[in-house]
Protein backbone atom coordinates (compact mmCIF):
# COMPACT_ATOMS: atom_id res chain seq x y z
CA UNK A 1 0.00 0.00 0.00
CA UNK A 2 2.72 2.52 0.95
CA UNK A 3 6.57 2.46 0.12
CA UNK A 4 8.84 4.68 1.28
CA UNK A 5 11.59 4.90 -1.33
CA UNK A 6 15.06 6.30 -0.37
CA UNK A 7 13.95 9.68 1.90
CA UNK A 8 16.30 11.98 3.26
CA UNK A 9 15.20 14.46 5.13
CA UNK A 10 18.31 17.53 6.21
CA UNK A 11 16.47 19.90 8.90
CA UNK A 12 18.72 23.24 9.69
CA UNK A 13 22.39 21.36 8.68
CA UNK A 14 20.97 18.13 10.44
CA UNK A 15 20.20 15.06 8.56
CA UNK A 16 17.85 13.60 10.53
CA UNK A 17 17.60 10.04 7.91
CA UNK A 18 19.21 8.95 5.00
CA UNK A 19 17.88 6.86 2.24
CA UNK A 20 14.93 5.35 4.36
CA UNK A 21 13.55 2.47 2.69
CA UNK A 22 10.29 0.18 3.64
CA UNK A 23 7.10 -0.70 2.87
CA UNK A 24 3.91 -1.07 4.64
CA UNK A 25 0.88 -3.22 3.21
CA UNK A 26 -2.53 -3.47 4.10
CA UNK A 27 -3.30 -4.96 7.53
CA UNK A 28 0.21 -3.88 8.58
CA UNK A 29 0.69 -1.68 11.43
CA UNK A 30 4.32 0.12 11.89
CA UNK A 31 5.37 1.84 14.89
CA UNK A 32 8.43 4.33 14.51
CA UNK A 33 10.48 4.59 17.78
CA UNK A 34 13.57 6.77 18.51
CA UNK A 35 14.40 9.54 20.86
CA UNK A 36 13.10 13.05 20.93
CA UNK A 37 14.55 14.95 17.81
CA UNK A 38 15.11 11.99 16.05
CA UNK A 39 12.82 13.22 13.01
CA UNK A 40 9.81 11.21 13.85
CA UNK A 41 7.27 13.87 13.49
CA UNK A 42 9.18 14.95 10.53
CA UNK A 43 9.02 11.80 8.48
CA UNK A 44 5.53 11.25 9.00
CA UNK A 45 4.75 15.07 7.78
CA UNK A 46 6.68 14.00 4.60
CA UNK A 47 4.35 11.09 4.53
CA UNK A 48 1.41 12.42 4.81
CA UNK A 49 2.17 15.46 2.09
CA UNK A 50 2.64 18.32 3.97
CA UNK A 51 6.34 18.44 3.45
CA UNK A 52 8.94 17.66 0.77
CA UNK A 53 11.51 15.24 1.32
CA UNK A 54 15.19 16.37 -0.06
CA UNK A 55 15.36 13.35 -1.70
CA UNK A 56 13.01 10.09 -2.13
CA UNK A 57 10.01 8.99 -2.44
CA UNK A 58 6.64 8.50 -0.81
CA UNK A 59 4.48 6.00 -2.81
CA UNK A 60 0.94 4.86 -2.58
CA UNK A 61 -0.18 2.37 -4.48
CA UNK A 62 2.42 2.85 -6.80
CA UNK A 63 1.83 6.30 -7.36
CA UNK A 64 3.70 9.34 -6.30
CA UNK A 65 1.96 11.08 -3.77
CA UNK A 66 2.86 14.09 -5.05
CA UNK A 67 0.78 13.61 -8.26
CA UNK A 68 -2.69 13.72 -7.30
CA UNK A 69 -2.59 14.94 -4.03
CA UNK A 70 -5.96 14.97 -3.67
CA UNK A 71 -6.93 11.45 -4.55
CA UNK A 72 -4.45 10.18 -1.86
CA UNK A 73 -5.77 12.30 0.68
CA UNK A 74 -9.14 10.51 0.05
CA UNK A 75 -7.19 6.91 1.90
CA UNK A 76 -5.66 9.47 4.68
CA UNK A 77 -6.22 10.28 8.12
CA UNK A 78 -3.73 12.40 9.60
CA UNK A 79 -3.84 13.00 13.49
CA UNK A 80 -0.49 15.01 14.35
CA UNK A 81 0.37 16.63 17.59
CA UNK A 82 -1.60 19.40 16.96
CA UNK A 83 -5.41 17.47 16.33
CA UNK A 84 -7.00 20.10 14.30
CA UNK A 85 -9.63 20.60 17.14
CA UNK A 86 -11.46 24.40 17.77
CA UNK A 87 -10.93 25.65 21.38
CA UNK A 88 -13.84 27.93 20.66
CA UNK A 89 -16.54 25.35 19.47
CA UNK A 90 -17.94 22.61 20.39
CA UNK A 91 -17.11 19.03 20.43
CA UNK A 92 -19.99 18.23 18.34
CA UNK A 93 -19.38 21.13 15.99
CA UNK A 94 -15.60 19.69 15.70
CA UNK A 95 -16.53 16.79 14.85
CA UNK A 96 -19.42 17.71 12.26
CA UNK A 97 -17.04 20.39 10.65
CA UNK A 98 -14.13 17.78 10.53
CA UNK A 99 -16.60 15.00 8.95
CA UNK A 100 -17.84 17.66 5.95
CA UNK A 101 -14.33 18.98 4.97
CA UNK A 102 -13.17 15.34 4.71
CA UNK A 103 -15.99 14.44 2.78
CA UNK A 104 -17.73 11.61 5.29
CA UNK A 105 -21.03 11.97 6.34
CA UNK A 106 -22.81 11.15 9.66
CA UNK A 107 -25.88 11.76 11.96
CA UNK A 108 -26.34 13.56 15.36
CA UNK A 109 -27.05 10.32 17.01
CA UNK A 110 -24.84 8.58 15.66
CA UNK A 111 -22.31 11.14 16.37
CA UNK A 112 -23.36 11.54 20.28
CA UNK A 113 -23.09 7.76 20.95
CA UNK A 114 -19.28 7.78 19.77
CA UNK A 115 -18.69 10.84 21.85
CA UNK A 116 -20.28 8.87 24.78
CA UNK A 117 -18.59 6.14 24.01
CA UNK A 118 -15.21 7.70 24.58
CA UNK A 119 -16.03 8.77 27.47
CA UNK A 120 -17.71 12.63 26.57
CA UNK A 121 -21.35 12.30 28.07
CA UNK A 122 -22.84 15.58 28.58
CA UNK A 123 -19.48 17.20 27.44
CA UNK A 124 -20.63 17.30 23.84
CA UNK A 125 -21.92 21.13 23.91
CA UNK A 126 -19.81 22.87 26.03
CA UNK A 127 -16.30 24.71 24.30
CA UNK A 128 -13.54 21.97 23.96
CA UNK A 129 -11.45 24.29 25.68
CA UNK A 130 -13.14 23.85 28.51
CA UNK A 131 -12.32 19.98 29.08
CA UNK A 132 -8.92 18.36 30.08
CA UNK A 133 -6.21 17.78 27.61
CA UNK A 134 -7.24 13.60 27.62
CA UNK A 135 -10.97 14.89 26.89
CA UNK A 136 -9.52 17.45 23.72
CA UNK A 137 -7.59 14.41 22.88
CA UNK A 138 -10.80 12.23 22.34
CA UNK A 139 -12.41 14.47 20.33
CA UNK A 140 -9.90 14.38 17.85
CA UNK A 141 -9.55 10.25 18.00
CA UNK A 142 -13.45 10.27 17.49
CA UNK A 143 -12.63 10.38 14.02
CA UNK A 144 -10.58 6.99 14.00
CA UNK A 145 -14.68 5.85 14.16
CA UNK A 146 -15.89 8.19 11.53
CA UNK A 147 -13.64 7.43 8.57
CA UNK A 148 -13.20 4.78 5.91
CA UNK A 149 -9.67 6.17 5.18
CA UNK A 150 -6.93 3.17 4.53
CA UNK A 151 -4.18 4.77 5.61
CA UNK A 152 -4.10 6.22 9.12
CA UNK A 153 -0.87 8.31 10.52
CA UNK A 154 -0.99 9.14 14.12
CA UNK A 155 1.76 11.24 15.73
CA UNK A 156 1.60 10.04 19.94
CA UNK A 157 -2.00 9.48 19.60
CA UNK A 158 -1.57 8.00 23.32
CA UNK A 159 -0.83 11.31 24.89
CA UNK A 160 -2.95 12.23 27.62
CA UNK A 161 -5.24 9.11 27.44
CA UNK A 162 -5.66 7.46 30.35
CA UNK A 163 -5.41 3.56 30.37
CA UNK A 164 -8.61 2.75 29.16
CA UNK A 165 -8.66 5.06 26.69
CA UNK A 166 -4.99 3.51 25.25
CA UNK A 167 -6.83 0.19 25.10
CA UNK A 168 -10.10 1.40 23.44
CA UNK A 169 -7.52 2.59 21.03
CA UNK A 170 -5.95 -0.45 19.93
CA UNK A 171 -8.97 -2.70 20.05
CA UNK A 172 -10.24 0.31 17.34
CA UNK A 173 -6.87 0.03 15.44
CA UNK A 174 -6.94 -4.10 15.70
CA UNK A 175 -10.53 -3.44 13.90
CA UNK A 176 -9.05 -1.24 10.90
CA UNK A 177 -6.51 -4.20 10.21
CA UNK A 178 -8.73 -6.81 10.13
CA UNK A 179 -10.80 -4.43 7.28
CA UNK A 180 -7.61 -4.33 5.69
CA UNK A 181 -6.10 -1.02 6.38
CA UNK A 182 -2.49 0.38 7.45
CA UNK A 183 -1.25 2.23 10.22
CA UNK A 184 1.85 4.00 10.76
CA UNK A 185 2.18 5.83 14.12
CA UNK A 186 5.08 6.97 16.27
CA UNK A 187 4.48 6.42 20.20
CA UNK A 188 6.89 6.50 23.40
CA UNK A 189 5.07 4.04 25.06
CA UNK A 190 4.88 0.76 23.89
CA UNK A 191 1.44 -1.00 22.69
CA UNK A 192 0.14 -3.22 24.99
CA UNK A 193 -1.65 -5.18 22.79
CA UNK A 194 0.03 -7.90 21.11
CA UNK A 195 -0.48 -6.83 17.27
CA UNK A 196 0.60 -10.10 15.01
CA UNK A 197 1.32 -7.52 12.18
CA UNK A 198 3.51 -4.97 14.23
CA UNK A 199 6.86 -3.50 12.66
CA UNK A 200 9.60 -1.19 14.59
CA UNK A 201 10.85 1.27 12.75
CA UNK A 202 13.81 3.08 15.02
CA UNK A 203 15.12 6.18 14.31
CA UNK A 204 18.93 7.17 15.64
CA UNK A 205 19.43 10.20 16.90
CA UNK A 206 22.39 11.95 14.66
CA UNK A 207 24.41 14.37 15.19
CA UNK B 1 -20.54 7.44 6.38
CA UNK B 2 -20.79 8.10 2.74
CA UNK B 3 -18.40 10.10 1.03
CA UNK B 4 -20.19 13.09 -0.37
CA UNK B 5 -19.09 15.46 -3.50
CA UNK B 6 -20.78 18.19 -2.82
CA UNK B 7 -18.29 20.91 -2.60
CA UNK B 8 -21.00 23.52 -1.37
CA UNK B 9 -21.08 21.85 1.60
CA UNK B 10 -17.07 22.18 2.22
CA UNK B 11 -17.84 25.47 1.44
CA UNK B 12 -20.96 26.27 3.77
CA UNK B 13 -18.93 24.42 6.48
CA UNK B 14 -15.84 26.32 6.29
CA UNK B 15 -17.84 29.85 6.21
CA UNK B 16 -20.06 28.99 9.01
CA UNK B 17 -17.35 27.67 11.05
CA UNK B 18 -15.12 31.17 10.80
CA UNK B 19 -18.75 33.36 11.09
CA UNK B 20 -19.68 31.34 14.05
CA UNK B 21 -16.18 31.85 15.65
CA UNK B 22 -16.25 35.58 14.79
CA UNK B 23 -19.65 35.97 16.72
CA UNK B 24 -18.68 34.05 19.66
CA UNK B 25 -15.88 36.59 20.03
CA UNK B 26 -17.55 39.44 19.07
CA UNK B 27 -14.39 41.50 19.64
CA UNK B 28 -13.26 40.24 16.38
CA UNK B 29 -16.37 42.18 14.37
CA UNK B 30 -16.49 45.37 16.84
CA UNK B 31 -12.48 46.18 16.95
CA UNK B 32 -11.83 46.85 13.55
CA UNK B 33 -14.91 48.65 13.09
CA UNK B 34 -14.01 50.91 16.43
CA UNK B 35 -10.61 51.34 14.89
CA UNK B 36 -12.03 52.70 11.75
CA UNK B 37 -14.40 55.29 13.72
CA UNK B 38 -11.77 56.56 15.65
CA UNK B 39 -9.25 56.95 12.67
CA UNK B 40 -12.05 59.34 11.42
CA UNK B 41 -13.34 61.19 14.55
CA UNK B 42 -9.09 62.09 14.77
CA UNK B 43 -8.68 63.42 11.82
CA UNK B 44 -11.33 66.24 12.12
CA UNK B 45 -9.72 67.11 16.06
CA UNK B 46 -6.03 67.08 14.24
CA UNK B 47 -7.14 69.21 11.22
CA UNK B 48 -9.93 71.60 12.08
CA UNK B 49 -13.14 70.91 11.54
CA UNK B 50 -13.51 73.03 8.62
CA UNK B 51 -16.50 71.63 6.49
CA UNK B 52 -14.91 72.14 3.41
CA UNK B 53 -11.98 70.70 3.83
CA UNK B 54 -13.25 67.89 5.30
CA UNK B 55 -15.03 67.18 2.83
CA UNK B 56 -12.41 67.82 0.01
CA UNK B 57 -10.39 65.28 1.75
CA UNK B 58 -12.89 62.48 3.12
CA UNK B 59 -12.71 60.04 0.12
CA UNK B 60 -9.16 59.60 1.14
CA UNK B 61 -9.14 59.47 5.20
CA UNK B 62 -12.48 56.95 4.59
CA UNK B 63 -10.24 54.10 2.09
CA UNK B 64 -7.14 55.09 4.10
CA UNK B 65 -9.06 54.09 7.43
CA UNK B 66 -10.68 51.05 5.74
CA UNK B 67 -7.74 49.43 4.37
CA UNK B 68 -5.77 50.10 8.04
CA UNK B 69 -8.76 48.70 9.94
CA UNK B 70 -9.10 45.87 7.42
CA UNK B 71 -5.41 44.85 8.30
CA UNK B 72 -6.02 44.85 11.84
CA UNK B 73 -8.18 41.31 11.24
CA UNK B 74 -6.14 39.85 8.80
CA UNK B 75 -3.33 38.48 11.00
CA UNK B 76 -5.99 36.03 12.47
CA UNK B 77 -7.52 35.16 9.40
CA UNK B 78 -5.35 31.64 9.55
CA UNK B 79 -3.25 31.66 12.84
CA UNK B 80 -5.51 29.76 14.67
CA UNK B 81 -6.31 27.09 12.16
CA UNK B 82 -2.63 26.59 12.07
CA UNK B 83 -1.96 26.63 15.85
CA UNK B 84 -4.59 24.19 16.26
CA UNK B 85 -3.78 22.14 13.38
CA UNK B 86 -6.67 22.37 11.39
CA UNK B 87 -4.95 24.04 8.89
CA UNK B 88 -3.44 20.33 8.19
CA UNK B 89 -6.50 18.88 8.06
CA UNK B 90 -8.18 21.07 5.26
CA UNK B 91 -4.79 20.35 3.62
CA UNK B 92 -5.02 16.58 4.15
CA UNK B 93 -8.73 17.12 2.57
CA UNK B 94 -9.86 14.97 -0.11
CA UNK B 95 -11.50 18.57 -1.72
CA UNK B 96 -9.39 21.63 -3.40
CA UNK B 97 -7.36 23.46 -0.88
CA UNK B 98 -8.07 26.59 -2.98
CA UNK B 99 -12.07 26.17 -2.25
CA UNK B 100 -11.86 26.03 1.59
CA UNK B 101 -9.62 29.70 0.98
CA UNK B 102 -12.26 30.69 -0.41
CA UNK B 103 -14.57 30.42 2.14
CA UNK B 104 -12.34 31.44 4.83
CA UNK B 105 -12.12 34.78 2.73
CA UNK B 106 -15.54 35.35 2.51
CA UNK B 107 -15.66 34.46 5.72
CA UNK B 108 -13.44 37.24 6.87
CA UNK B 109 -14.80 40.10 4.13
CA UNK B 110 -18.47 38.93 6.12
CA UNK B 111 -16.94 40.27 9.39
CA UNK B 112 -14.64 42.44 8.85
CA UNK B 113 -15.45 44.10 5.38
CA UNK B 114 -19.40 44.28 5.41
CA UNK B 115 -19.58 46.11 8.23
CA UNK B 116 -17.84 48.66 6.92
CA UNK B 117 -19.82 48.52 4.09
CA UNK B 118 -23.06 49.08 6.17
CA UNK B 119 -21.44 52.23 8.03
CA UNK B 120 -20.35 53.67 5.42
CA UNK B 121 -23.44 56.58 5.45
CA UNK B 122 -22.47 57.20 8.95
CA UNK B 123 -18.40 57.64 8.74
CA UNK B 124 -19.65 59.79 5.55
CA UNK B 125 -21.73 61.51 7.27
CA UNK B 126 -19.06 62.55 10.30
CA UNK B 127 -16.50 63.79 7.38
CA UNK B 128 -19.17 65.88 5.96
CA UNK B 129 -18.96 64.07 2.52
CA UNK B 130 -21.32 65.47 0.42
CA UNK B 131 -24.40 63.50 -0.60
CA UNK B 132 -23.74 62.54 -4.32
CA UNK B 133 -20.94 61.01 -3.26
CA UNK B 134 -22.76 58.59 -0.66
CA UNK B 135 -23.37 56.19 -3.68
CA UNK B 136 -19.79 56.16 -4.95
CA UNK B 137 -18.28 55.61 -1.07
CA UNK B 138 -20.68 52.80 -1.00
CA UNK B 139 -19.98 50.94 -4.23
CA UNK B 140 -16.09 51.61 -4.02
CA UNK B 141 -16.75 49.99 -0.31
CA UNK B 142 -18.29 47.16 -1.71
CA UNK B 143 -15.90 46.22 -4.35
CA UNK B 144 -13.06 47.20 -3.03
CA UNK B 145 -13.02 45.24 1.01
CA UNK B 146 -13.71 42.31 -0.44
CA UNK B 147 -10.58 42.85 -2.94
CA UNK B 148 -8.69 43.74 0.56
CA UNK B 149 -8.92 40.30 1.94
CA UNK B 150 -8.28 38.42 -1.06
CA UNK B 151 -5.13 40.47 -1.24
CA UNK B 152 -4.35 40.04 2.60
CA UNK B 153 -5.10 36.41 3.12
CA UNK B 154 -1.98 36.08 0.78
CA UNK B 155 0.20 38.05 3.05
CA UNK B 156 -1.77 36.31 6.22
CA UNK B 157 -0.84 32.95 4.39
CA UNK B 158 2.61 33.56 3.98
CA UNK B 159 3.19 34.70 7.18
CA UNK B 160 1.20 32.69 9.20
CA UNK B 161 4.09 30.54 10.29
CA UNK B 162 5.98 33.36 11.76
CA UNK B 163 6.30 34.36 15.24
CA UNK B 164 5.68 38.24 14.87
CA UNK B 165 4.02 37.79 11.54
CA UNK B 166 1.89 40.62 11.71
CA UNK B 167 4.52 43.44 10.97
CA UNK B 168 5.81 41.59 8.10
CA UNK B 169 2.73 41.24 6.57
CA UNK B 170 1.22 44.64 6.70
CA UNK B 171 4.45 45.78 4.80
CA UNK B 172 3.87 43.02 2.30
CA UNK B 173 0.39 43.99 1.68
CA UNK B 174 -0.10 47.26 2.29
CA UNK B 175 2.04 48.50 -0.53
CA UNK B 176 -0.16 46.14 -2.93
CA UNK B 177 -3.52 48.12 -1.71
CA UNK B 178 -1.94 50.92 -3.62
CA UNK B 179 -3.98 50.35 -6.99
CA UNK B 180 -7.30 49.94 -4.76
CA UNK B 181 -6.84 52.94 -2.89
CA UNK B 182 -6.41 54.96 -6.18
CA UNK B 183 -9.02 53.80 -8.12
CA UNK B 184 -11.44 53.52 -5.28
CA UNK B 185 -11.04 57.55 -4.04
CA UNK B 186 -10.53 58.39 -7.71
CA UNK B 187 -13.97 57.09 -8.08
CA UNK B 188 -15.40 59.32 -5.01
CA UNK B 189 -13.52 62.38 -6.10
CA UNK B 190 -15.00 61.97 -9.47
CA UNK B 191 -18.34 61.45 -8.07
CA UNK B 192 -18.46 65.04 -6.09
CA UNK B 193 -17.77 66.61 -9.25
CA UNK B 194 -20.95 65.10 -10.63
CA UNK B 195 -19.06 63.17 -13.06
CA UNK B 196 -19.69 58.86 -14.34
CA UNK B 197 -17.31 57.17 -12.34
CA UNK B 198 -18.18 53.84 -13.90
CA UNK B 199 -14.39 53.52 -15.53
CA UNK B 200 -13.40 52.94 -11.60
CA UNK B 201 -15.63 51.52 -10.69
CA UNK B 202 -15.32 48.69 -13.83
CA UNK B 203 -11.37 48.17 -12.97
CA UNK B 204 -11.81 47.67 -9.12
CA UNK B 205 -14.50 45.26 -10.98
CA UNK B 206 -12.02 43.93 -12.85
CA UNK B 207 -9.19 43.39 -10.07
CA UNK B 208 -12.11 41.32 -7.62
CA UNK B 209 -12.66 39.35 -10.81
CA UNK B 210 -8.75 38.75 -11.76
CA UNK B 211 -8.48 38.16 -6.98
CA UNK B 212 -11.42 35.81 -6.89
CA UNK B 213 -10.16 33.39 -9.68
CA UNK B 214 -6.26 33.66 -8.93
CA UNK B 215 -5.61 35.02 -4.73
CA UNK B 216 -7.14 31.41 -3.65
CA UNK B 217 -4.72 29.68 -5.60
CA UNK B 218 -2.14 31.99 -4.25
CA UNK B 219 -2.92 31.65 -0.90
CA UNK B 220 -3.57 27.77 -0.88
CA UNK B 221 0.30 27.71 -1.96
CA UNK B 222 1.57 30.11 0.51
CA UNK B 223 -0.48 28.10 3.09
CA UNK B 224 1.19 25.11 2.23
CA UNK B 225 4.94 26.38 2.50
CA UNK B 226 3.71 27.70 6.10
CA UNK B 227 2.87 24.55 7.34
CA UNK B 228 5.65 22.31 5.51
Amino acid sequence: MLEIKALTCIKQDRCLFESLNFSLLSGQIMQIEGPNGAGKTSLLRIIAGFSQPDEGRVLFNKKNINEDYDDFAQSLLFIGHKTGVNQQLTAYENVMHWLTVHGYKSTEPEIYTLLGKLGLVGLEDVPVRTLSAGQQRRVALVRLWLNDANLWILDEPFTALDKKGVAMLQAQFQRHLELGGAILLTTHQDLTNSFSSLQTLVLEYRH
Amino acid sequence: MQASNSYWTLFCSVYKKDVTLAFRQRAEIVNPLLFFLIVITLFPLAIGPEPGLLARIAPGIIWVAALLSTMLGLDKIFRDDYMDGSLEQLIASPYPLPLAVLAKVAAHWTTAGLPMVVMAPVFSMLMNLESQALGATILTLLIGTPLLSFIGAIGAGLTVGLQKGGILMSLLVLPLYIPVLIFATSAIDTSIMSLAYSGQLAILGAMLAVALVAAPIAISSALRVSVS
